[in-house]
């Protein structure tokens, strides 16, 4: 196994530290500068480790998880692949990402989430947790094999028909009951299909004036609302995907308020655009749930800073260049958002003060890894956690280019923007993945 | 002058739609003259990309062109197989490489012309000929100049004139474009539709809104009914097209409550017996075939004037 010092960081933001690795857990952590090893021992000090990295200034954070991440593979591979994702996660400063279940085959059996979960083995760069679909072929129908997807070596514990809504109440119910049998979680892709029959945009003057079809707030509300209700009456835990408006909020608030076992994710681009980039009629924007209003985007903020929205979830989803290098209504929807998400949620959250790093590491790291019940992931930094870390450098910017993806696709709604801050360096698993910005191969360094 | 494109009628300010209003009026008054032709657009190529099937206002542009002297071509990419996206860019690229100075795109999906003239594909100026549910702003010129000449004897702007915009407004791209060329021309606009055919804030919209077709009519120096499609009752916008045209239908008895001298306008084609009675259709004040003469001119105007025309200005007199 790798040894390995980071020296001069600082976890949380603290004070700065020199964090020693070994055996794939922290082994050691001192006050930068001091002595290495055992203090005890004369010859700590000419301790040699097979990695040395350097984090003078840096932010040391707990490695990020992701509970919503569109892998694409098995079906669509011109858009991104296990490989290429999990390279994309890694740069972006994520340790664990959960694969959406909406791949070609669809991830509902057994075989399915297993070759997905072995892909990521493969990969070896980050934790790839498959989500199992809720109903077969995401059909909305009849459920899938929930068991068999847990019990699986893939170990499924989130459900998510994602990309469709699991719109029946009756199979809505009977799912968040049953995965209660190995304390698994429902992850609703909130809307309403009749509702937003052909809609482009959200619903409101702006789609009137361009004469697009409108994605009414109401139609992911309403859903939130009964699903909250439903998760209350047979006491099991839901979970709310890319919540996108001010109301559904409110209405997430009212159910933990009333002692539901719900959670919440808000995606980074809700976080930061509106509605009225759509103005251009760039289909980059595109994308479900659709980019709201400014007063919805200030709730969200609001609602991860005071919890009511549990987590950041990225909602990556990648598309080939012919999806996006079109009219509007042809547009695939969706945008890629790991390699981004961090640069964001500094800037929205830790740059305005609003929140310290501890917080933040409780929305991308600590919450996402407890909700998808992912072991290993998310550990408070100290000796003795596992080793998946993340080393944030706030000195350095992200500059935003077609060629600084490691995803498979381009289609990023912050082409040619600049963020504060970069990911400098990622540890997985107790050895580096991710050196000064570069992802560097499965294999040991040195 | 205009900009290099015209992709929306919010695009043009008073003093440019005046310009294309009064290049109109002389253009008409040339072609009137029996001299058919102009030789203003003389090798320059203007290319019709119709990706939906309207053949009158292909042929109108078309003559438009024509009587200009340019050189048309016409694309007829309408139907499924075209229906996804590629397909818009790599006709774009085709285009381009024919060296075509103009297009003007007619495409079913909203902002498709707005894509065309910002993406990078072409070079030419772009002309919106109607665009999903979105605009179409040379409806709205010529729907201007016919209200100036009826109204206003063909001079200066549209202030105070009334005008009532009857029908399907949600779906329409000729109500958009009009409500937002009108209120520039300082027109008093209403728009009268059910509650379910009026878009989510329209109560921003430059314009008055009413749900009572009568309670309007008397008022009004125009009645533009907008055409309603009988399949809209699948996505359960009215009951049925008999309680539609009951309610919203402009039939002999309502346009008695027009004043004398009111006109009833309609971009065509006409649905008769469902928002227009076949008695007001055919009636004199109805001037539907006025505005397709119209149309011509006003899209001869626009052409001229995007191509840079009116910097040549002695050619169109020769
Ligand atoms: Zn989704």
């Amino acid at each position: 196994m790798t040894s390995m010092i980071i020296r001069g960081v600082q976890p949380y933001g603290e004070a700065a530290q020199d964090v020693e690795i070994s055996d794939g857990v922290i082994a050691r952590i001192s006050p930068a500068g001091s002595p290495t090893g055992s203090p005890a021992s004369a010859a700590a000090s000419q301790k040699v480790f097979d990695v040395e990295l350097d984090a003078a200034g840096c932010v040391l954070l707990p490695g990020l998880v992701d509970l919503h991440t569109h892998l694409r593979e098995p079906g669509r591979e011109d858009s991104e692949t296990i490989a290429t994702g999990s390279r994309a996660a890694a740069k972006g400063g994520f340790t664990c990402v959960h694969a959406m279940a909406n791949t070609a085959p669809v991830a509902d059996t057994a075989g399915v989430v297993e070759q997905v979960w072995r892909r990521g083995v493969d990969a070896d760069l980050v934790d790839v947790r498959p989500v199992g679909a809720v109903t077969v072929g995401l059909q909305g129908a009849q459920l899938a094999e929930l068991g068999a997807m847990a019990s699986s070596a893939a170990q499924v514990r989130v459900f998510s028909d994602d990309g469709l809504c699991v719109h029946d109440p009756l199979l809505m119910r009977r799912a968040l009951e049953y995965v209660k049998a190995f304390d698994g979680v429902v992850a609703q892709h909130a809307q309403d299909p009749r509702l937003t029959e052909g809609a482009q945009m959200n619903e409101g003057e702006l789609s009137g004036r361009l004469g697009l079809a409108g994605w009414p707030a109401v139609a992911e509300e309403a859903i939130i609302a009964r699903d909250v209700l439903l998760a209350e009456h047979v006491d099991s835990r839901l979970h709310v995907c890319h919540v996108s408006t001010a109301g559904s909020v409110e209405v997430v608030r009212w159910a933990k308020a009333r002692g539901i076992r719900v959670t919440a994710e808000a995606t980074p681009h809700h976080l930061l655009l509106t509605e009225e980039l759509v103005a251009s009629f760039d289909p980059i924007y595109k994308v479900n749930p659709p980019l709201r209003r400014e007063e919805d985007v200030m709730a969200l903020r609001e609602a991860v800073i005071d919890g009511t929205i549990d987590i950041i979830a990225t909602d990556h989803a990648p598309h080939p260049r012919e999806d996006k290098d079109c009219e509007w209504a042809a547009a695939a929807m969706g945008m890629i958002g790991l390699e981004t998400a961090l640069p964001i949620a500094a800037q929205v959250f830790i740059e305005s003060g609003r929140m310290d790093w501890r917080q933040l590491c409780e929305r991308m790291s600590v919450t996402p890894a407890r909700i998808g019940r992912v072991a290993d992931q998310g550990a408070v930094i100290e000796v003795g956690a596992p080793a998946n870390l993340v080393v944030w450098d706030p000195a350095q910017t992200t500059v935003v280019t077609p060629a600084m993806f490691e995803s498979k696709s381009a289609n990023s709604p912050y082409l040619d923007r600049t963020f504060a801050g970069a990911v400098r360096h990622v540890v997985f698993r107790g050895r580096p993945t991710v050196v000064d910005g570069q992802v560097v191969s499965g294999e040991v360094a040195s | 002058m205009l900009g290099k494109h015209l992709l929306s009628a919010a695009d043009l300010t008073r003093d440019q739609a005046l310009l294309i209003l009064d290049t109109t009026s002389e253009l008409a008054a040339v072609t009137d003259r029996s001299v058919k032709k102009l030789p203003t657009l003389r090798g320059r190529t203007v290319v019709n990309l119709f990706f939906e099937d309207s053949t009158r206002t292909r042929l109108s542009f078309e003559l438009a062109a024509k009587r200009l002297s340019a050189d048309v071509i016409t694309f007829s990419a309408k139907g499924s197989s075209v229906s996804k996206g590629e397909s818009l860019k790599d006709t774009a690229l085709t285009l381009e490489a024919m060296g075509a100075d103009a297009v003007i795109i007619r495409h079913g999906a909203s902002g498709a012309p707005e894509r065309l003239a910002t993406a990078g594909w072409i070079d030419g100026a772009v002309l919106n000929a109607g665009d999903g549910t979105h605009e179409h702003p040379t409806q709205a010129l010529l729907d201007a100049y016919t209200l100036r000449r009826h109204t206003r004897d063909g001079q200066g702007d549209l202030s105070g004139v009334r005008v009532v915009i009857v029908g399907d407004v949600l779906h329409s791209r000729v109500a958009r474009s009009n409500v937002l060329l009108l209120q520039t021309l300082g027109a008093d606009v209403t728009l009268v539709a059910p509650p379910t055919l009026l878009p989510v804030g329209v109560e921003n919209w430059p314009c008055k809104v009413s749900y009572h077709l009568d309670d309007v009519l008397p008022d009004a120096d125009a009645v533009m009914m907008l055409r309603v499609q009988a399949e809209r009752m699948a996505g359960a916008y009215f009951p049925s097209t008999l309680e539609y045209s009951r309610m919203y239908g402009l039939d002999a008895r309502r346009m008695a409550l027009m004043s004398p001298d009111a006109i009833v306008m309609h971009p065509g084609p006409m649905n008769r017996g469902l928002e227009i009675s076949a008695d007001v259709a055919d009636a004199d004040r109805a001037v539907v075939v006025e505005q397709v003469a119209n149309g011509v001119n006003v899209r001869m105007a626009c052409l001229y004037l995007l191509l840079g025309g009116a910097s040549s200005e002695g050619d169109g007199s020769q």
